[in-house]
């Protein structure tokens, strides 16, 4: 194993303990904001799928990362326009009226 | 050069997503903490973008699948109805678990080897299940496929095969390539996804996406490892853990193991339970509304019976007229109601509940003797008091206990079972009433009734 992935270890541990730590002690209310929101945060695929596209070479990896660009590009626009849909239902002054 | 400039923005990316996930889990800053996000993520993109500084094919088909995308996840979201948004959320979280899958394609496609290539098959394998599933559990919740529980015989069996086929192939693709491989290995991780899926009903759906939400985060996270993308390690396993914590919370608000949600095809069969005692008692609009504006306390537990007839403006209109007759309304809300994690909370507020009128089921769960009227609509197994009786199938999940009301309305389509396809013997209470109809329609009677008050 190369130091560089132990130490992507070491982070991804203290990932996954912030993660836990930032939603322990979250009310019912907030969960689908939540839900939605690291929805979002996982569209950082994104990056890694221009990663992959830039670097490809035969035509089958082009389609592929291109594929790739696409749904990240979705989950991250979708993700976005959806969390903050449900979190405007929580603002009080801007509530549109029913 | 460029590339230190291309890890502070990485750095900064993660400060502002754990800053805007924490934002988010507090009613009032919630709003700010997708805007902190999303700045990091726009920054994180254009970084990438340009550091690529490849003039050619690749960067015209960067561009056009940018565009593509963000324009089909931005127009489809802005459109869907307040009701589809679990669909929604099911489908991105999707995206990205392909998205996970298709990287490690290419990655496993190129000339990578040694650790690269372990992580990208385990990021490819949880990858292409998110995708194939969290597909299926969009179709189910879209209605384009059945609801209910899909069972055969022989499923889990055929479904441990499958997997274990999956993960054999990945193996064997690392050790000794054959032609193919990848195909087979892809192809079988993605049979595992569907598999698992159609056995899962409605009703446990909140538990699905939040689970498949964890997992696209681990796929993104074990990609970001073999990519030696740090932003996307952390990014990734923050969501896996995250998305595991609510997964394992809404499966105990059910007080269900995670295991037997996914495996059990909970709700393919119906139960018989036997006869009840009692009988059911059917009540007419007008009675309820005089009930109802006479009572001092009124609580309402909805369920997704409301979601699916849109009846949450009426019930808002509802709430109002009672609220200016001196009745005090509050809201119980079952964590598990609905289709997605905090469903009803979303629906309510968007018809312009205030908050604080809505209540956890610990919070309010002892406030029901006191209620002089319980309005339940639409919601059904969540309320069902057999789930006290030991040898029922709902045995043991936390319920409200909307039976210890001085009166219980339920509202009700028709005479059908819940999704657990058990009997409810609330309905045969005597303190219970039921009033039959489409719950939009019965609550704009109710409506109605109490403005001729």
């Amino acid at each position: 194993m190369t130091s560089d992935v132990a130490t992507a270890v070491y982070i991804a541990l203290l990932a996954a303990f912030c993660g836990y730590e930032v939603i322990t002690r979250v009310p019912v209310l907030l969960h689908t904001p939540l839900m939605s929101g690291s929805n979002f945060i996982h569209g950082i695929v994104l990056v890694g799928a221009l990663v992959v596209l830039g670097a490809a070479q035969t035509p089958l990896e082009q389609g592929i990362g291109f594929v790739a660009v696409v749904m990240g590009a979705m989950n991250v626009t979708g993700g976005y326009v959806v969390t903050e849909r449900i979190l405007q239902m929580f603002d009080r002054s801007k509530r549109k009226v029913g | 050069m460029y590339d230190d400039l291309v890890d502070a923005v990485y750095i900064a990316t993660i400060f502002f997503f754990v800053i805007g996930l924490h934002r988010m889990s507090h009613p009032i800053t919630a709003r700010s903490g997708i805007v902190w996000a999303g700045g990091a993520m726009l920054l994180a993109t254009v970084v990438t973008f340009v550091g690529i500084g490849n003039l050619g094919t690749n960067f015209v088909l960067m561009l056009v699948g940018l565009g593509i995308g963000g324009t089909i996840g931005y127009v489809a979201a802005k459109r869907v109805a307040m009701t589809d948004m679990p669909q929604m959320v099911a489908i991105y979280n999707g995206m990205g678990g392909g998205a996970a899958g298709a990287i490690a394609a290419v990655e496993l496609l190129g000339s990578t080897v040694g650790t690269t290539a372990d992580l990208s098959v385990a990021g490819g394998l949880i990858g292409g299940i998110s995708f194939a599933g969290s597909v299926i559990a969009f179709l189910k919740l879209q209605g384009w496929m059945p609801q209910r529980a899909i069972a055969f015989p022989g499923q889990q069996p055929v479904n441990l095969l499958v997997l274990a086929g999956a993960i054999g192939s990945g193996i064997l693709v690392l050790a000794h390539p054959f032609p193919n491989g990848l195909l087979v290995f892809f192809a079988l991780a993605l049979g595992y996804g569907l598999l698992m899926t159609i056995p899962i009903g409605g009703a446990d759906m909140p538990v699905v996406i939040s689970l498949y939400n964890a997992l696209t985060g681990l796929a993104v996270g074990l990609d970001g490892f073999a990519l030696q993308n740090y932003s996307m390690v952390i990014a990734g396993t923050l969501v896996g853990a995250a998305g595991s914590l609510l997964t394992i919370l809404m499966a105990r608000a059910m007080n269900r193991s995670i295991a037997n949600v996914l495996f059990s095809a909970f709700g393919a069969k119906e139960t018989d339970t036997g006869p009840i005692a009692g009988s059911m008692k059917s009540v007419e609009a007008d009675d309820v509304a005089v009930m109802l504006a006479y009572a001092g306390k009124v609580i309402v537990a909805p369920g997704y019976g409301m979601a699916v007839a849109q009846a949450q403006q009426k019930v808002k209109e509802l709430t109002d007229l009672l609220t200016a007759k001196g009745v005090t309304v509050k809201f119980a809300i079952h964590p598990v109601a609905g289709r997605m994690p905090g469903h009803m909370n979303v629906l309510l507020a968007e018809a312009g509940v205030s908050y604080d009128q809505l209540f956890d089921r610990d919070e309010i769960n002892n406030e029901f003797p006191s209620a002089d009227v319980v309005l339940v609509i639409g919601a059904n197994d969540v309320v069902n008091p057999a789930a006290r009786r030991a040898g029922s199938p709902l045995e043991g999940m936390p319920i409200l206990d909307v039976d210890q009301a001085k009166m219980v309305v339920v509202l009700k389509r028709g005479q059908g079972r819940g999704f657990a396809g058990v009997e409810n013997e609330l309905f045969y209470k005597d303190n219970a009433r039921l009033l039959y109809g489409d719950a939009s329609e019965s609550v704009a009677k109710l409506v109605q009734a109490l403005k001729k008050l």
